[in-house]
């Protein structure tokens, strides 16, 4: 099966309207000497069926939170969603669509974008928003770029709890640009911010990577003493309960969106969430979408400020990205719509309920501790006798997904994350924790 | 869309639709005796109200998504010939696989032991790859083309910097390159030099010669180029970016031209990007995801982004693993995984046979579609084109006051998504056709007819190309307007500007 629509009569009539003889006569162009020659070493073809059966078969080998009752946390959550999110994002008409260049046959897609850019202004407290980029690692990285081109400098002061692969794909993309990145500790579970002069940026997490709650407001008086702008990279679904980032005197908030609706996919496609003040509008990286009329003077949206963008102004663009995450932003607006603002309370009550809860629970069990007293939203670290690693493991066997394990962080060998959303029951809690009692006895 | 008969209520924002009191969510009710948000959180760090969100019913969201997606031209519509984007029909099983729950509900913590199935698939479908492109090695990290070429070039400076020999600052791109080019460019650290088009539409090989020095880390090319036109001297200008120390980066972009046919390994790139949201047809969103992994030959093998697949031959197990010399990690996780399910489950349902027919449908359907159009609309360059052709409105321009533009526009009213427009930069009222292998001969006519008859429009009515178009949702927008009155978020009528 190749979806190709051809008859041989087909063939043979367009060739004939082209003047050529043959397919291969078509490919001219191309030197004999470079050519393959044969055919590739990909197999046969195969029927729908074969191939679906095949997949499910490699599905099978993974042990997936379907399987395992999901307690894992560090920036992918197991939230339910809604058959309602499923059917609306799932519409061929917003999946099978390209990037919106001529508005007036993609009103659908700028239309649920523009809700979602309004949606995420609320939930930020900033003034404007794009329409997302690939995930949350990136949309702190590209706020790294808009904070060193509006102060002009190259430091940043980066918080140690932010998520630690973040942090690696800072140091990835930005090691051929001239930023210095600083790490400020974070010894007891929130961040203690060290030197802070001379810098572009602080970046902090709202939750941090510990589930910890931070202090934005001091971090953003600390951050704008210094003439720094203050990024923090925030859980959309924690601002039910929490204060805005932008109301605490964020400059930039950025996030990962996947919790919007988007499922956990081995992570990815995810959904970068990237909101601003409007004095920066035209250092933000990648598509927004505008409202505007058309030549009747009835109301449309558009993409807009597009001179920002790598299509028209190449090197000198914002940022390279052309291809979004459109599709999760389109998802992440029907999801906000459907929770509303009763239900993004509720979810987070529940949330800081049945995590408080496992961790009053685990807290007791013989060797284990709560490391850190700050108080946490959806997940907290959990400290075990002997290696997490070994006790995730030993947990999974009998049926329950944490983590992750924190070995990545110096002396933390023995500690895991340990998250619950509302999905989790006070029954899967307990016994969650009762098997965790038993596979680190 | 035109065929879709209007929905009553003009859709404007969800918030439009918003009554205090009414919601559509459901969320599992409290428990007794667990603790609460109020007994274990700080009160300072508590909002009083909630967010301001849109409160419908779910029958109202149902409804205004469905409506907007009313709105939304997408392949399932209609043909969308848009030049560079490789629009073709996006096959339904793709979605079934994806949604696995072993796929689609795997966390990305889990470690490599509950995930054997998932680092197969990356595994087996890094060997397609990696037969497809002739390169050694790929990482799937890369959540688009323009993440893929950022990668790419940082395994280029890791390369050279591990060489030990002189810093390397500037990068060679064709005047015909995507913009992502020269913009990914910068953000790896480099120049941007640009080398221009000769008349035939090619990379000229003097000039690449010349450019060429100690200071050049390579040449980024699409091959074949945005002009739908194989670079057939692509052999002589890999040996000139060698002959100096430079490697030589291909785009993916237009890989549709010729997989089975030719590989950018054999013409003798190092570096390779693949565009799986055009090429093996994951659905595009409208905007996005995308995928965009990067394949590398053996030398630069060691410099891919980490983590990497590996399989112990013993015991057969998949595991990650870091490479000493990787330039590190550029995505959160392990990239768009759930469009590399996509684009694993096409490949092998095409297999060796379907992606030959792939690439010689796609060449024949964008020559034969050229060959109804030439002789009314000018190419940019006569003769054979690839899998995509570069049409230009000059003429219309001259002799009826027409732009590329109002023949795109009027288009709509006939039925079809338009071409892509003003790009490549390199033609003047530049028209980029690529109809995809997955059209009919049908279609194709239709699409050519309606073509010809804007031709006759705009000899014979002008204004109606004009004012065109005149059938879609909305008529042509006030772009500037969008911009000096910016708004980007709904706000409640009395604050509208």
């Amino acid at each position: 099966m190749d979806y190709t629509p051809h008859t041989t009569e087909d063939i043979a009539e367009m060739l004939d309207t082209i003047g050529v003889d043959t397919i291969e006569d078509l490919f001219a162009p191309i030197p004999q000497n470079l050519r393959l020659g044969r055919r590739l070493r990909l197999g046969d073809p195969k029927s729908e069926s074969e191939v679906y059966d095949q997949l499910y078969g490699l599905a099978a080998l993974n042990t997936a939170t379907d399987r395992l009752t999901c307690f894992a946390g560090g920036g992918a959550y197991d939230h339910y969603i809604p058959a309602a999110v499923r059917a609306c994002a799932g519409r061929s008409e917003f999946m099978t669509s390209y990037t919106p260049y001529q508005p007036e046959l993609s009103q659908g897609v700028l239309g649920a974008v523009f809700d979602f850019q309004s949606m995420i202004c609320e939930l930020t407290g900033m003034e404007i928003s794009g329409s997302g980029l690939y995930d949350g690692a990136a949309a702190v990285n590209e706020a790294v770029h808009l904070a060193s081109a509006a102060t002009g400098r190259h430091k940043v002061v980066v918080s140690q709890a932010i998520n630690p692969n973040y942090r690696k794909v800072m140091d990835s993309l930005g090691a051929s640009l001239e930023y210095e990145f600083v790490t400020a500790p974070c010894e007891n579970g929130t961040t203690d911010f060290g030197d802070v002069e001379g810098a572009a940026a602080v970046i902090i997490s709202q939750p941090n990577f510990f589930g910890c709650l931070e202090d934005v407001g001091a971090a953003a008086e600390r951050a704008h003493a210094a003439g720094a702008l203050l990024i923090v990279h925030f859980d959309p679904l924690s601002v039910g309960l929490l204060e805005s980032p932008g109301s605490l005197g964020a400059d930039v908030v950025v996030g990962e969106g996947q919790c919007l609706g988007n499922d956990l996919n081995y992570g990815g496609p995810y959904l970068g969430i990237f909101a601003t003040r409007l004095a920066h509008a035209r250092r933000m990286p990648g598509r927004i979408v505008g409202a505007t009329v058309d030549v009747h003077g009835k109301p449309g949206y558009v993409l807009t400020l597009q001179t920002r963008e790598q299509h028209i102004r190449r090197e000198k663009a914002t940022s390279n990205v052309c291809t979004d995450q459109t599709l999760m932003a389109v998802t992440a607006s029907v999801y906000l719509s459907w929770l509303g603002p009763q239900g993004i309370k509720e979810l987070g009550e529940r949330c800081v309920s049945l995590t408080h809860l496992a961790a009053e629970l685990a807290g007791e069990l013989p060797g284990c501790r709560v490391r850190f007293e700050s108080p946490f939203f959806r997940e907290f670290v959990l400290e075990v006798p002997g290696s997490a690693k070994e006790a995730l493991s030993r947990l999974a066997a009998s049926g329950y997904l944490a983590g992750p394990s924190l070995e990545m962080f110096p002396g933390m060998e023995n500690c895991l994350l340990v998250a619950a959303t509302e999905r989790r029951t006070v029954a899967q809690v307990e016994q969650m924790v009762k098997s965790l009692g038993q596979v680190i006895a | 869309m035109s065929q879709n008969p209007s929905p009553a209520i003009e859709e404007g924002s969800i918030y439009d639709l918003s009554i205090p009191g009414r919601r559509a969510s459901t969320v599992p009710t409290p428990d007794a005796g667990v603790p609460t948000a109020a007994d274990v959180l700080p009160g300072g760090m508590l909002r009083s109200e909630s967010p301001h969100l849109p409160e419908v019913s779910e029958l109202d969201l149902v409804r205004h998504f469905t409506n907007l997606s009313r709105k939304n031209w997408s392949i399932e519509v209609g043909a969308y010939p848009l030049g560079s984007c490789t629009m073709k029909y996006n096959p339904k099983i793709h979605e079934q696989t994806a949604a696995l729950p072993g796929f689609s509900r795997l966390h990305p913590w889990q470690p490599a032991e509950q995930a054997q199935g998932a680092l197969a698939l990356i595994w087996e479908m890094e060997q397609l790859l990696v037969e497809i492109t002739g390169m050694a090695r790929a990482s799937f990290q890369p959540a688009a083309g323009a993440a893929g070429e950022l990668t790419g070039l940082l395994v280029v400076r890791a390369y050279h910097k591990a060489q030990g020999g002189t810093p390397r600052d500037t990068v060679l791109i064709p005047d015909s390159a995507h913009g992502t080019n020269p913009a990914t460019v910068r953000l790896a650290g480099y120049k941007v030099k640009q080398i221009p088009t000769d008349s035939r539409g090619l990379v000229d090989i003097e000039t690449v010669r010349n450019a060429m020095d100690d200071n050049v880390a390579g040449l980024m090319l699409t091959n074949p180029n945005t002009l739908g036109l194989f670079e057939r001297e692509i052999e002589e200008i890999a040996k000139a970016v060698h002959s100096k120390g430079g490697l030589l980066y291909y785009d993916g972009a237009n890989l549709n031209a010729i997989v089975g046919v030719v590989r950018p390994g054999d013409m003798g790139f190092d570096v390779v990007h693949i565009n799986m949201h055009k090429t093996f047809t994951t659905p595009h969103g409208g905007g996005g995801p995308g995928s965009g992994p990067v394949a590398v030959s053996s030398r630069l093998a060691p410099f891919l982004p980490s983590p990497i697949p590996g399989l112990d031959s013993e015991t057969g197990r998949y595991f990650w693993e870091d490479l000493p010399q990787s330039v590190g990690r550029v995505h959160g996780f392990y990239g768009n995984f759930g469009m590399v399910v996509r684009a694993y489950t096409y490949l092998i349902s095409l297999g060796a046979d379907g992606l030959h027919n792939l690439s010689e449908r796609a060449v024949l359907n964008a020559n034969y579609l050229r060959t109804r159009l030439e002789g009314t609309y000018q190419t940019a360059h006569p003769g054979l084109c690839m899998h995509e052709f570069v049409l230009t409105a000059r003429k219309f321009r001259k002799d009826y006051g027409i732009r590329a533009m109002d023949i795109a526009k009027r288009l709509i009213d006939k039925g079809f998504h338009p071409p892509t427009v003003y790009f490549p930069l390199v033609v003047e009222e530049a028209m980029m056709v690529e109809p995809t292998e997955t059209e009919s001969k049908q279609t194709l006519d239709a699409l050519a007819d309606a073509f010809l008859e804007i031709a006759a429009e705009a000899a014979s009515d002008p204004d109606v190309l004009h004012e065109a178009p005149v059938r879609s949702p909305v008529g042509r927008l006030d772009e500037a307007r969008a911009v000096r009155q910016l708004q980007t978020r709904w706000k409640p009528a009395e604050q509208q500007s």
